[in-house]
């Protein structure tokens, strides 16, 4: 059986183009996809998290949700957080649970995006989706992001090589601009490429529209440019047809932060007076768009959601995971498609490890280990449906391929377990 | 489900004659019937007012968009906060409120289905994710054709068949209802930065005009025997004088033949944005004369209000190049957002004052509107939610179009630019409880082609509004009561379920999500896809394969037959 026009579930570019070849219920060919997204699905079977687990030892899913229900509604302060790596259905059953218990919910954006979108709050956005850029950029900006590295097909699939409607030449016809502190992959393929300061990034934003709105800057540089190059990257994006900056968390999460995004919105809709330009964010795991979405149109609010007044309030800084956890406020969490164990800083971490936590996870990861309860879950994208958005805001429905191992379901099935009994707890 | 029975209410069902009269309704398995037996669920409606559930024919309630606005706009939901209940959801209300909310707020007012006014097809999922996340509420949505590549390019080629073939399977792709039409060729343009200049102006990679692209579209629309007219958001919003644009715009769907069983073949939006009068915003004055003057000539056109609130709201169109010259004009803050291949859109926050000049000659033009078009089926109350102001000042529009004095102690409060720029002061009319249940669900239900929705004869849906006000004894003095009234239905029922008691959510069911299903013979069809597939190829970052929208999305559809298209 093969399978085309499969939607990849690994990073925000959610490539729909890959053919995959199943036998005998396994998946034994992958074309047009990325090492990445290829290994992905090739070893989707590899180190699974076999059984559901409770305090370590092999558990019955009634059980282990039995459980987990449990600790869930005997905590003061649960969190729920993850969400980047599953579908939409999971993440909407999870902001459910989170106002059922008057927890909070937070998604992993407060770690990456996040300030992109504080930024978004106070000033707004100039964007489009990935086919403008195709059919119509010819100058292409890579900020505080390294594509060939992350992202690994978006300049062939989006940004960089492919012909668009009105750039036939394809490469040729375009432009490529990056800025980061350090000369990447993505910087070698560049026509130019701009070494930042560390923690300039700002300044080198607020230079840039100065220069644009026609103002003398007297200094002789800038974050480490030189000023007669400032100006004329200025001028060029003011040449451009139409332009675009993606950025990464070189920006995000560098010295500045949502200020960074604030000045780069700035220049950009300072640009949109003299010609086309918009930027986008090059979000990184395939669904943290979505999490972000259903978790805005259901609450209002993107990310660090508290429910504890019943009704949703947002504060990012109070609310976010990271923050909750290193101070010790949260007294259960509930992980859901992530790794927090691995990637949070070491007090929050060390936190997370003290406090009962619930998993749902494909895989044995840190965080598992050191669950109480750990149920396995299908890989959506895989062995279940379901919906990503893409990074520039495009939904796309994710396939099943395969069947999950015996007695493992979708994120949203257990979630909705976990959620009626939960339910049935209050009463 | 058990049956039910509303007794004893004044009732006001304009489709079938009746004004006010006292009788019972009787509702089984979901729709109006003859009579129930005994046993039937008793909904005492004694001394109130009954009219079929409220439809919205224009409101912005799901998808990119209006997320777009929840996002940004924190402080908004600051202002309303809304608490979980036993069986509802909770969430955030004022001008961008959540899905659950959204819901909850509708049927609180007795509405019982909303048009969602925009979808850009390559998000339609996310449309239609948001529209199963807005409980009890039957819904659609529409769909934007008027910028869109193919659209452009079959007009260009005069290539009519294709474009009638195009319009039916984007559809159906889309699940969409009608065909939405937002600023024709400018949103194209603004692309590049830019906008169009008219009717008349030039749409700059095409070589073609707004005109034409209207002309074909409406042609198509007919011939395809849609149930609702396209659906129009004219050229040049916003710029004072367009009323112009928009008289001339009316004009260009006269020569359209209209689909079998009705007259109109335009339905013009918002029209309070495009009824300027004046050279600048500084000198505005009301173009509504001018519109009304043309409009009750003209039967082939329908309107809608957009009726200006003076409340902090979230304006979002899918017209790009507007929103860019709102944010030149406020400062506020902008978001853009462009679609490749098919549409756009802006986000930016705004507030209408009552003492500026402007904005009160916006609000007198709304209302302006409503009273001097003679035929109430054919003007239709909305804010364009939440581009006016949100739908929960909807009742205080109401209290305006029925009480001359609600309208003089609001004029009062305003800047004297509504005394000399508008002639409301002059303008007596007052709506009748018939006039209302018209523009608000009759009319509107009609212009949609909702067979069974606006009416409450038998057959019909049974979705019903009950509003704790005795139109006998009614006057127009007494119209804070009307707003009470109107704000909180006493009952409102949904397919025959009680779902709002005393203005609170009683049940909160899924309602469904009606799309139109054209076809035209099979092989014009396969012409139409070979092109479609390799434009795809060569300009979308989808596969086709991956475009059109799966049943998963719709777990409770209405499909409604298109009546033509098939010879």
């Amino acid at each position: 059986m093969r399978y085309e026009d499969v939607v990849c579930p690994f990073c925000g570019c959610l490539c729909d183009d890959l053919e995959v070849s199943v036998e005998d219920g396994h998946i034994t060919e992958v074309k047009n996809a990325c090492g990445i997204s290829r290994s992905k699905f090739m070893n989707h079977g590899a180190n699974r998290l076999e059984h559901p687990m409770v305090d370590g030892k092999k558990a019955s899913l009634d059980s282990a949700v039995k459980e987990a229900v449990d600790l869930l509604s005997k905590a003061e302060r649960p969190l729920v957080y993850g969400l980047s790596s599953t579908e939409c259905g999971a993440i909407g059953k999870a902001v459910e649970i989170a106002e059922t218990m008057g927890g909070i919910i937070d998604n992993t954006s407060s770690v990456c995006h996040g300030p992109t979108i504080l930024a978004l709050q106070q000033v707004g956005e100039s964007k489009a989706s990935l086919g403008e850029i195709r059919n119509r950029a010819d100058l292409v900006i890579f900020w505080g992001s390294n594509p060939t590295e992350a992202h690994l097909r978006h300049i062939t699939r989006y940004s960089g090589m492919p012909k668009g409607m009105y750039v036939p030449e394809g490469r040729k016809g375009r432009k490529i601009i990056v800025v980061d502190v350090r000369e990447t992959g993505s910087g070698k393929l560049a026509d130019r490429f701009i070494k930042v300061r560390p923690g300039s990034d700002f300044e080198l934003l607020q230079a840039l529209r100065a220069c644009v709105r026609g103002r003398e800057l007297p200094a002789e540089e800038v974050a480490g440019v030189p000023m007669a190059e400032v100006k004329e990257l200025a001028d060029q994006m003011k040449e451009a047809r139409f332009g675009i900056v993606f950025f990464g968390l070189g920006l995000t999460q560098s010295e500045g932060r949502h200020m960074n995004i604030d000045a780069a919105v700035g220049l950009v809709a300072e640009l949109n007076r003299h010609t086309k330009f918009v930027l986008t964010p090059m979000r990184g795991h395939y669904n943290v768009a979505g999490a972000n979405t259903v978790t805005t149109w259901q609450t209002g609010y993107p990310y660090a959601v508290d429910f504890s007044r019943g009704y949703p309030r947002y504060n990012p800084g109070e609310f976010t995971s990271v923050d909750l956890l290193s101070r010790g406020e949260v007294d259960a969490t509930l992980v859901v498609a992530s790794d927090p164990a691995s990637n949070f800083p070491v007090d929050a971490a060390t936190n997370l490890a003290k406090m009962p936590v619930v998993t749902l996870e494909q895989k044995t990861t840190p965080t598992t280990m050191m669950s109480k309860v750990a149920i396995p879950v299908a890989t959506a994208g895989v062995e279940a449906e379901g919906t990503a958005y893409r990074m520039d805001g495009v939904p796309l429905r994710l396939k099943k391929l395969v069947e999950p191992p015996k007695g493992v379901h979708p994120d949203e099935e257990v979630l909705d377990m976990i959620l009626k009994g939960l339910k049935e707890a209050k009463r | 489900m058990k049956d039910a029975l509303i007794k004893g209410g004044f009732v006001f069902d304009p489709l079938n004659g009746v004004d006010g009269e006292k009788m019972d309704i009787s509702l089984s398995n979901g729709r109006v019937v003859e009579k129930v037996g005994r046993g039937a669920e008793v909904v005492d409606a004694t001394g109130m007012t009954v009219m079929p559930g409220g439809v919205d024919l224009h409101s912005h309630i799901a998808g990119s968009k209006i997320n777009i606005g929840r996002l940004m706009r924190p402080e908004d939901h600051r202002k309303d906060q809304v608490p979980k209940g036993p069986i509802t959801r909770g969430g955030v209300g004022y001008s961008c409120p959540s899905t659950f909310v959204t819901g909850y707020r509708y049927a609180q007012m007795g509405y019982t289905s909303v048009m969602e006014a925009a979808m850009p097809p390559l998000s339609a999922r996310h449309v239609h994710e948001e529209l199963n996340d807005t409980p009890i509420i039957d819904k659609a949505a529409f769909t934007l054709f008027g910028n869109n590549y193919f659209t452009l390019k079959y007009v260009r080629d005069g290539d009519h068949d294709r474009l009638k073939a195009f319009v039916a399977w984007l559809l159906r792709a889309s699940r969409g209802y009608a065909v939405k039409i937002v600023n024709p060729g400018g949103v194209e343009n603004w692309k590049w930065g830019r906008n169009v200049n008219g009717l008349d102006g030039n749409v700059d990679d095409y070589g073609i005009t707004p005109r034409q692209i209207i002309t074909s579209l409406a042609r198509v629309n007919e011939e395809l025997g849609l149930p609702h007219t396209i659906h129009l958001h004219c050229n040049n919003l916003g710029m004072p004088g367009n009323y112009k644009t928009t008289i001339d715009t009316m004009e260009v769907a006269k020569a359209v033949k209209p689909a079998d069983g009705r007259k109109t073949t335009i339905h013009v939006v918002h029209v309070q944005f495009n009824a300027l009068a004046g050279s600048n915003w500084g000198n505005v004055k009301s173009g509504a004369p001018m519109i009304a003057e043309y409009v009750n000539a003209n039967p082939h056109v329908t309107l809608d209000l957009g009726q200006a609130i003076f409340t902090d709201t979230t304006t979002m169109t899918g017209d790009g190049p507007w929103q860019f010259n709102l944010w030149n004009m406020t400062g506020n803050k902008w978001v853009n957002s462009d679609v490749e291949m098919e549409a756009g859109a802006g986000v930016v926050p705004y507030t209408f004052k009552a003492n500026n000049p402007a904005n009160s000659v916006q609000w007198g033009i709304g209302v302006e509107l409503a009273l001097q078009v003679k035929d109430p089926w054919r003007v239709y109350m909305t804010t364009d939610h939440p581009n006016g102001g949100p739908f929960t000042f909807y009742p205080q529009v109401m209290a305006w179009l029925m009480s001359r004095k609600a309208r003089t102690d609001a004029m009062n409060d305003m800047n004297k630019a509504i005394m000399k720029r508008t002639d409301l002061a002059n303008n007596y009319r007052e709506y009748t409880f018939s006039d209302l249940a018209v523009t608000t669900r009759a009319g509107t239900a009609r212009a949609l082609g909702l067979k069974d929705k606006g009416h409450l004869g038998v057959g019909a849906d049974a979705d019903v509004a009950v509003y704790r006000v005795n139109p006998e004894t009614w006057r127009p003095s007494q119209y804070k009561e009307l707003e009470k009234a109107f704000g909180r239905a006493a009952y409102t029922v949904k397919g025959g379920q009680v779902v709002v008691k005393d203005g609170e959510v009683v049940a909160a069911p899924m309602g469904a999500t009606h799309w139109v299903d054209a076809r035209v013979p099979e092989g014009l069809e396969k012409e139409l896809m070979k092109d479609v597939e390799e434009e795809f190829k060569k300009y979308y970052t989808v596969s086709l394969r991956n475009y059109p929208v799966e049943d998963a999305y719709l777990p409770v559809q209405l499909v409604h037959r298109a009546t033509g298209g098939e010879a």
